[in-house]
């Protein structure tokens, strides 16, 4: 009876699911769509009628300023690709020293830290600059990356995460046959928690891909650029000058391949992540 | 357990390590003049203008200009604001509207380049233009590149159709504006934006208003004047009967409408051609050019919109070079054809703009005199004199009258001219300018 119950779809639950997947797929679909459209067909064909001009849309995009756009892709790589790296790298040595060591100071440095997972970090953005401004580093790749490594959320969840799944009497054992503390740390913690880093990589990796604030007032070079502040300019180019819709919409559609890429790719860390955390409830 | 003294130790090395190659890694260059090439920045956003910029580097190798791409108007000008606040991070050169000089001079961001530029440098522009970069005193604060004089843009097409005649004035052009709204009811003459402020001012500039004036060492504002609240209740009339649209410009649904001809004109500036080419490709050769219609026909005026001047900012360590580059930008005869052939701007300096302008643009082929009506009705602009502030009197104006053209009525748009007022004002008193009300 419960289990018949349990199996049979509900009918209204499903029918909000669909409407919710609808809601978060259908802005993708016209993305997709309208990169196939012709500047004259953007906004004058039936929104959801594909065209045929996909490939001159990324011909055109290429095109622009002598291929500028794959530099500001390889720009947003660097910077997400980087800066997530080092913010894992970060918050794994900062998380296992928050859960595993005792220190003077510790919950002092933990409760700045849950402070600052509330800050959002648009309202850090001008402070940042006005820092980095009086070394001199703004308008540099130093601009941004330096403010990306810290994530104070990164390193809450692998404090949390190191807890759960680094037993302290493994790192006791590790100590007890010799290892120092780095080794420990290295050898022993960092495997244990590599599922909750991934995480850590993914999370801060897609912040940073979709930053806007902090680069666009950071750089002023535009070689310097990640994809987002450079096809903000292309819209923004005063009253004279048309917006490039057909390149934002095409130029928006590759830079999200990457992101969808990195997923698929990642997604099995995910799995085993979920899965550790059901057999130990 | 506690961290041994060693792993802190560890991790103040590799944070100073990190700093010390950021320092390495950083930094824009350029800063040796002794040796090497002055290498300068220049911040713009004028389309294709890198192309002029590489005959300059060309012919100069002692003076490099490397072109920064920024988002257009407002956004650049923050971001200068805030790095000169900084104090250090701003370029050498940097595009900036007429209507931001004043509040970038006033933020001390522009460096006064009246002893780098040669003296008959003014005799190159109109005067109202030259006015606008010295602000009325002996300082020069950047070079006029383009200027925006206003035209009426119109479907030839559409009013041969319906019988129309061209408006000459403003009382023609709400006759129009009702039979074409009647002829077919998706159709309109134009729209009322309330996003773009800089159309507003130049078509209250056109009235005869000047939004600001400087009487002895304080400001005063005439936004709420008599020529202000016409060209608003004027507007507000046709928003009213619904002769007018009151939708804004530069949306993907004003592009379709011009596009599909639902929009028939457009009262627009010098550049508008591009803008058409690029929003509404489908309808090459069925537009013309007209002057504005007159408020006075005997007294024929327009306005201006858009339209920016090149400038040397306080932080440049280059003063002199970058004054010779922007002077030569602005004012050399194959500069400025070349601007005019890749950027599509209308320069403002006036010997070199004559060759350069010969042939009409493109989307206007069928309108061969099109330089020389332009030229005429640039003469007629009526001075003008911008704020510290119009930034905020530009946001009042949006915020204002996108409620107004909500509400469709006449009222709310002589209610909005006050708000806007009385916010400029409040908020020149507030940053410590003395104001005369």
């Amino acid at each position: 009876m419960s289990v018949r119950s349990a199996t049979r779809p509900s009918v209204p639950a499903t029918a909000i699911l669909i409407l919710g997947a609808l809601y978060c797929l259908l802005p993708v679909a016209w993305v997709v769509l309208a990169s196939t459209k012709s500047a004259g067909e953007l906004f004058s064909t039936l929104t959801f009628l594909p065209s045929t001009h996909l490939f001159d849309n990324i011909a055109e995009l290429v095109a622009y300023r002598d291929g500028l756009f794959w530099r500001w892709m390889a720009n947003t790589a660097l910077y997400a690709g980087v800066g997530a790296a080092l913010s894992a790298v970060v918050s794994a040595m900062a998380g296992y020293a928050l859960a595993k060591y005792r220190f003077a100071g510790k919950n002092a440095v933990f409760n700045v830290l849950l402070a600052g997972v509330l800050v959002p970090g648009v309202v850090l953005a001008i402070p940042q600059y006005l820092l980095l401004a009086q070394v001199e580093l703004t308008n540099t790749y130093w601009a941004v990356l330096l403010p990306s490594i810290i994530s104070p959320y990164g390193i809450y969840l692998a404090r949390i995460y190191a807890a759960a799944a680094v037993p302290d009497e493994v790192v006791e054992a590790a100590r007890t046959d010799g290892a120092g503390e780095l080794r420990t740390f290295v050898q022993v913690a960092v495997p244990m928690m590599l599922p909750g880093l991934v995480t850590v990589f993914l999370f801060q990796f897609v912040a940073i891909w979709n930053n806007f604030m902090l680069p666009y007032i950071m750089l002023g070079d535009d070689k310097l650029f990640p994809l987002t502040v450079g096809l903000s300019g292309l819209l923004n180019q005063g009253a004279s000058q048309p917006a490039m819709y057909t390149l934002v919409v095409t130029g928006a559609l590759l830079s999200v391949i990457p992101l969808i890429a990195l997923f698929l790719l990642l997604q099995r860390f995910w799995q085993v992540d979920l899965a550790a955390g059901a057999v130990k409830a | 357990m506690r961290l041994t003294s060693g792993t802190k130790v560890a991790a103040v090395v590799a944070t100073t390590a990190l700093l010390a190659t950021a320092c390495s890694g950083g930094g824009t260059g350029g800063d040796d003049a002794a040796d090497g090439p002055v290498e300068l920045t220049f911040w713009t956003w004028t389309p294709g203008i890198e192309k002029v910029v590489d005959l300059w580097n060309a012919e100069n190798p002692d003076i490099q200009v490397t072109v920064n791409k920024q988002d257009g108007g407002d956004p650049a000008v923050t971001k200068l604001l805030t790095a000169i606040e900084a104090g250090s991070g701003a370029p050498d050169l940097m595009q900036a509207e007429y209507q931001k000089l004043p509040q970038l001079v006033s933020a001390g961001a522009l460096a006064d380049i009246s002893g780098e530029v040669s003296g008959d440098l003014a005799g190159h522009f109109p005067d109202g233009v030259w006015n606008a970069v010295t602000l009325g005193s002996d300082a020069v604060y950047a070079v006029p590149q383009d200027s925006g004089p206003m035209q009426f843009y119109y479907r030839e097409d559409v009013f041969a159709e319906l019988g129309l005649e061209v408006p000459t004035t403003w009382e023609e052009y709400a006759e129009v504006a009702r039979a074409v709204h009647v002829s077919d009811p998706t159709k309109y003459l134009g729209t009322f934006s309330a996003n773009d402020a800089g159309w507003f001012t130049g078509l209250t500039q056109q009235a005869g208003a000047s939004w600001y004036g400087i009487e002895g060492e304080s400001w005063t504002v005439a936004i709420d004047s008599p020529e202000v609240r016409q060209v608003a209740e004027y507007w507000g009339g046709l928003v009213e009967e619904g002769a007018i649209d009151n939708k804004p410009m530069y949306t993907p649904e004003w592009n379709a409408a011009l596009n599909d001809g639902s929009q028939v004109g457009w009262l627009s500036a010098i550049w508008a051609p591009g803008v058409l080419a690029g929003n509404a490709a489908d309808t090459a050769g069925k537009w013309r050019m007209a002057p504005m219609p007159q408020w006075d026909a005997s007294a024929p005026a327009t306005g201006n919109w858009g339209g920016s001047a090149t400038a040397v900012t306080s932080q440049s360590e280059h003063a002199a070079q970058a004054a010779e580059f922007v002077s030569w930008l602005n004012t050399d005869p194959v500069a400025v054809q070349a601007l005019v052939d890749e950027s599509g701007i209308y320069p403002a300096d006036i010997p070199a703009s004559t060759a350069a302008l010969a042939d009409p643009p493109e989307f206007f082929a069928n309108q061969p005199d099109f330089y020389e009506l332009a030229s005429q009705t640039a003469q007629t602009a009526n001075p003008f004199t911008y704020g510290p502030n119009i930034n905020v009197a530009y946001s009042a104006y949006n915020d204002e009258f996108a409620k107004a053209t909500e509400a469709r009525t006449q009222d709310a748009f002589v209610e909005a001219v006050e708000a806007v007022q009385a916010a400029t004002v409040a908020d020149l008193k507030n940053s410590g300018f003395s104001v005369n009300e």
